[in-house]
């Protein structure tokens, strides 16, 4: 039967997914031998593994951030090129999460898995597109996995922000945005929609920032917080979202407190928030993506990795497909 | 509706009043009639309607989506008006697109991702379960057009009727919509505060607003077109209108020694609530402080006012010529219907002190004590039952005033009011006319228990507070029991240092609030205290506020349960 031979060589243990016949575990949450990384999130790229294969730019991200000895070795996979480990074939595809962040696919015994790590289907001009795999297997998250979810386009959102900068051009507008991907691809929405002010960022921000510039991301002027001479009336200033309630936020005039995040969508959750204008931007499917793409993969058999399971798989099902909840841990939705 | 949606969904998430004063004005300023006139009777809770949606919607709901994937979402997000917004899908909007998420390495379908102001294509297999319905597009609604039919239709044709707008809306429109038809907005705005927003687009007062209100129906267009200059002030000479209410200020040290006692009268101030009665032709109407009408609670008052004049005095409940506590009016407010139980336990009265017009004559410009006068005159003629007059306290001088003062501790009393007997009758807070003196309010020293995030510009701040005092615990111990809350009332220099003294002492974080090492003593006063079986102490403080910090105290000099219980009366 087909589905017990996905797990025959796809299976769970401690550490997360595992690809026995090729020796390897994707996105583990503790230090293996051989990991490969879909992206840069620290929910998936962890440190302490002795062999990681990744893009060139994840790998960027982990030394960035996790420092050059966060694994044994780094080894560098372009996204389309295969590379056989053991008894599988394995490559990586876009998955236009964040800069760098892949799919990986996998190939064994004539068949075909693609496992997605975190994925959205939105032009992103901070990262490659995502590619769709025709597979059967589809290993999928599920972070805005309820049908509420439903992302409004992102130039609405960045019209509605830029309409509360006219209607309060004397406050600071603070944008609570999650430092790797969520800050850079703000940025470059900002600036597609004409915004050429200087953006300003807490310090947290400002490393990311500068490896994407490096990595060859526009992102036009930014400039420090720290640095500020005033109190930054009318300017637009980025934090990392734990921030936007904290001491930090005394030295900006009367802040209008925004969050950009796919969970802005729920207003029981931006009002826990204390945000006053909730951004529904996000670096994930909203729930039509999720279902669209799951039927677009061709995929018989889906496996869901993170996030609210129930619904997606129920919805897998109406699809007429073996849906699966893995329900993997050590997974967050706070970086959303 | 699409900028009616978006007002609320900014006024929903808008702590600062500033802020919402600007975004409300801004919207009457840019926003065409009778839409905008529309939208001023949802904010002061004027729309002609409300629905019981609960069916329509379970029913809707049933035809259009996955159950499971319904009761799931619904699970999620809490709320149904709000869950149904979200998982809405709209009938598609870009011509026939076979699917908006077509092609590799080309992310998200064009239609869907760049076009600003309408809502996003639904994917053409619905999520939520059922077939693709192909459907002309549908227009966005407008408010008008929308309160309009809701006055023509049935309760029965309101699903379909539902469907179509929703289909028209964009995922606020939708939210806006179904709390519009549920008439409950909660989104922080008063009826008081929209009129303020009103009154500020035109550059005129609240007063102003108030004064010609309830002569007005929505979606008053003639108050527009007044306020713009483009016509006459709406007309309210005869009509059963609230007028604003001339209100005091509080009696300073430096106002009472500046004070001419022969300028002034005195009286008792009043522990109940200030009412306006309007009563003429046959009707006879109650209204609170902010203009809402109250009659309804109150048919013992209401019923016996048959005569014509404007009136103010304070609604009491008293029985056996006692005024009750403040704690027994509050069983008689805010109630839409009033029980015969309530009736005998907790009689309404109404206690005169001042005339505005009296059979059709306005009286507003003569001084105090003339319109005193007549309304003594008047009301030993007519003689309405539940009435009668707040007595004129007799002083010879301003020493025996102030013993009078400090030694009343009646109920019912909260202190005296000081008229100057030549001031008319000016709406609004003029400066020196009327003085309210509250009797000094109860203290105690209390010890900070919780501090908790404010809201807006205080996000950052710990400004709320619970206090507590001491009491007996078992085993011989003592323990803090809370006995009030009070939010942050001094200089932002305190507030920091309370802020940095909570940060300090915090032993356990729950969300927004600290729970804080006892160590930080305040002087809390309050009006008054009463039994509660609300609170764990067994006691509830009225209006406490924060009156001193008290560094210098240790919180085991604080007061005990014993001494706050010994402050109750009656």
């Amino acid at each position: 039967m087909a589905t017990a031979k996905f797990e025959d060589w796809l299976k769970l243990d401690g550490a997360g997914l595992c690809c026995a016949p090729g020796g390897f575990h994707i996105d583990p949450v503790r230090p293996v031998e051989r990991a490969i990384v879909t992206h840069g999130h620290s929910d998936h790229a962890r440190p302490g593994h002795g062999a990681v294969l990744a893009t060139p730019e994840t790998i960027a991200i982990m030394r960035a951030r996790l420092g050059p000895e966060a694994a044994g070795s780094f080894q560098e996979l372009r996204y389309g090129e295969p590379i056989s480990m053991g008894g599988v074939t394995v490559r990586l595809a876009p998955a236009g999460h964040i800069l760098g962040s892949a799919q990986v696919v996998i190939e064994h015994q004539g068949r075909c898995a693609a496992i997605s790590g975190d994925y959205k289907r939105r032009p992103d001009p901070t990262a490659v597109p995502f590619e769709l795999v025709r597979c059967d297997l589809f290993v999928t998250e599920a972070t805005f996995g309820l049908p509420v979810f439903r992302h409004e386009p992102d130039a609405r959102e960045i019209g509605r922000l830029l309409a509360s900068l006219a209607a309060f051009p004397e406050r600071t507008h603070l944008i609570g945005a999650y430092g790797l991907g969520k800050t850079q691809r703000l940025i470059a929405l900002l600036r597609a929609a004409g915004y050429d002010r200087p953006i300003w960022l807490h310090g947290a921000l400002e490393a990311m920032c500068d490896l994407y510039v490096e990595l060859g991301v526009d992102l036009g002027q930014l400039r420090s917080v720290g640095d500020a001479t005033t109190k930054l009336p009318g300017e637009i200033v980025l934090c990392p979202p734990s921030a936007l309630q904290d001491r930090w936020t005394r030295r900006l005039t009367d802040p209008v407190t925004a969050f950009a995040s796919g969970w802005m969508r729920v207003r029981a959750r931006a009002r826990q928030r204390g945000v006053e204008l909730p951004l529904v931007i996000s670096d994930h499917c909203d729930w039509p993506e999720l279902v669209e793409t799951i039927d677009q993969t061709g995929a018989e058999e889906v496996w869901v990795t993170h996030g609210r399971e129930d619904a997606l798989v129920h919805q897998i099902g109406l699809l007429g497909k073996r849906g699966r909840a893995l329900a993997l841990v050590g997974f967050e939705e706070e970086g959303e | 509706m699409k900028r009616f949606a978006d007002l609320l969904d900014r006024l929903s998430y808008s702590p600062s009043r500033n802020a919402k004063l600007r975004l409300m004005a801004d919207y009457f300023r840019t926003t065409l009639d009778p839409d905008r006139g529309w939208a001023l009777a949802a904010l002061t809770d004027g729309l002609p309607f409300s629905f019981p949606l609960r069916r329509t919607l379970v029913e809707l709901m049933a035809r259009k989506m996955d159950p499971v994937l319904f009761h799931l979402s619904r699970d999620y997000v809490g709320d149904t008006a709000e869950t149904i917004a979200l998982v809405w899908d709209t009938p598609p909007r870009c011509g026939d697109v076979p699917s908006p998420l077509v092609g590799e390495g080309q992310g998200g379908g064009d239609c869907r991702t760049f076009a600003v102001g309408i809502p996003p294509t639904p994917n053409p297999s619905p999520p939520g379960g059922g077939g693709p319905v192909a459907q002309a597009e549908r227009p966005s609604p407008r408010l008008a057009d929308i309160v309009s039919q809701l006055a023509l239709i049935g309760r029965n044709e309101l699903g379909a009727r539902l469907e179509i707008w929703l289909d028209g809306l964009d995922v606020t429109g939708r939210w806006a919509l179904l709390k519009l038809l549920t008439g409950a907005l909660r989104v922080g705005v008063s009826a008081r505060l929209a009129k303020t927003a009103v009154a500020e687009m035109a550059g005129v007062s609240v007063g102003d607003i108030e004064e010609v209100w309830h002569a007005l129906a929505p979606p008053y267009e003639p108050l527009f077109v007044w306020l713009e200059g483009r016509g006459p002030r709406p007309d309210v000479v005869d009509a059963p209108v609230f007028r604003p209410l001339m209100l005091s200020h509080a009696l300073e040290d430096a106002d009472w020694t500046a004070l001419e006692l022969a300028d002034f009268s005195a009286e008792w101030k009043w522990d109940g609530i200030r009412v306006q009665i309007v009563a003429g032709r046959g009707e006879a109407h109650l209204f609170s402080r902010t203009g809402d009408d109250i009659g309804r609670s109150f048919p013992d008052v209401t019923s016996g006012l048959s005569f014509d004049a404007v009136l103010d005095g304070e609604l009491l409940v008293v029985r056996d010529g006692q005024v009750a506590s403040f704690n027994d009016l509050q069983q008689r407010l805010n109630r839409k219907g009033v029980s015969k139980r309530q009736l005998e336990q907790f009689p309404a009265h109404i206690r005169l002190y001042d005339a505005l017009l009296i059979d059709g004559e306005d009286l507003r410009q003569l001084p105090f004590v003339e319109r005193r006068a007549r309304l003594e005159a008047w009301h030993a003629k007519a003689h309405p039952p539940r009435t009668d007059l707040s007595p004129l306290i007799a002083a010879q001088s301003k020493d025996e005033l102030r013993e009078l003062w400090a030694a009343t501790r009646e109920t019912g009393v909260e202190g005296i009011m000081l008229k100057r007997r030549d001031s008319p009758y000016v709406a609004g807070r003029p400066k020196g006319l009327w003085w309210k003196w509250k009797r000094a309010p109860l203290t105690l020293d209390c010890v900070l228990m919780y501090a908790q995030r404010g809201s807006g510009k205080r996000s950052s701040y710990y400004s709320d507070y619970t206090f507590g005092v001491w009491r007996d615990g078992e085993g011989g111990t003592r323990e803090l029991v809370p006995v009030g809350k009070a939010y942050f009332g001094f200089t932002d220099e305190e507030l920091l240092q309370i802020d940095r003294w909570v940060r300090n002492h915090t032993v356990e974080s729950f969300g927004p609030v600290r729970a804080v090492a006892p160590g930080l003593v305040f002087e809390v006063a309050f009006d008054a205290v009463q039994r509660s079986t609300r609170h764990k102490s067994g006691v509830a403080m009225r209006f406490p506020r924060i009156h001193r910090i008290r560094w210098d105290k240790p919180a085991a000099e604080a007061d005990r349960l014993e001494t706050l219980m010994a402050m109750i009366q009656g």
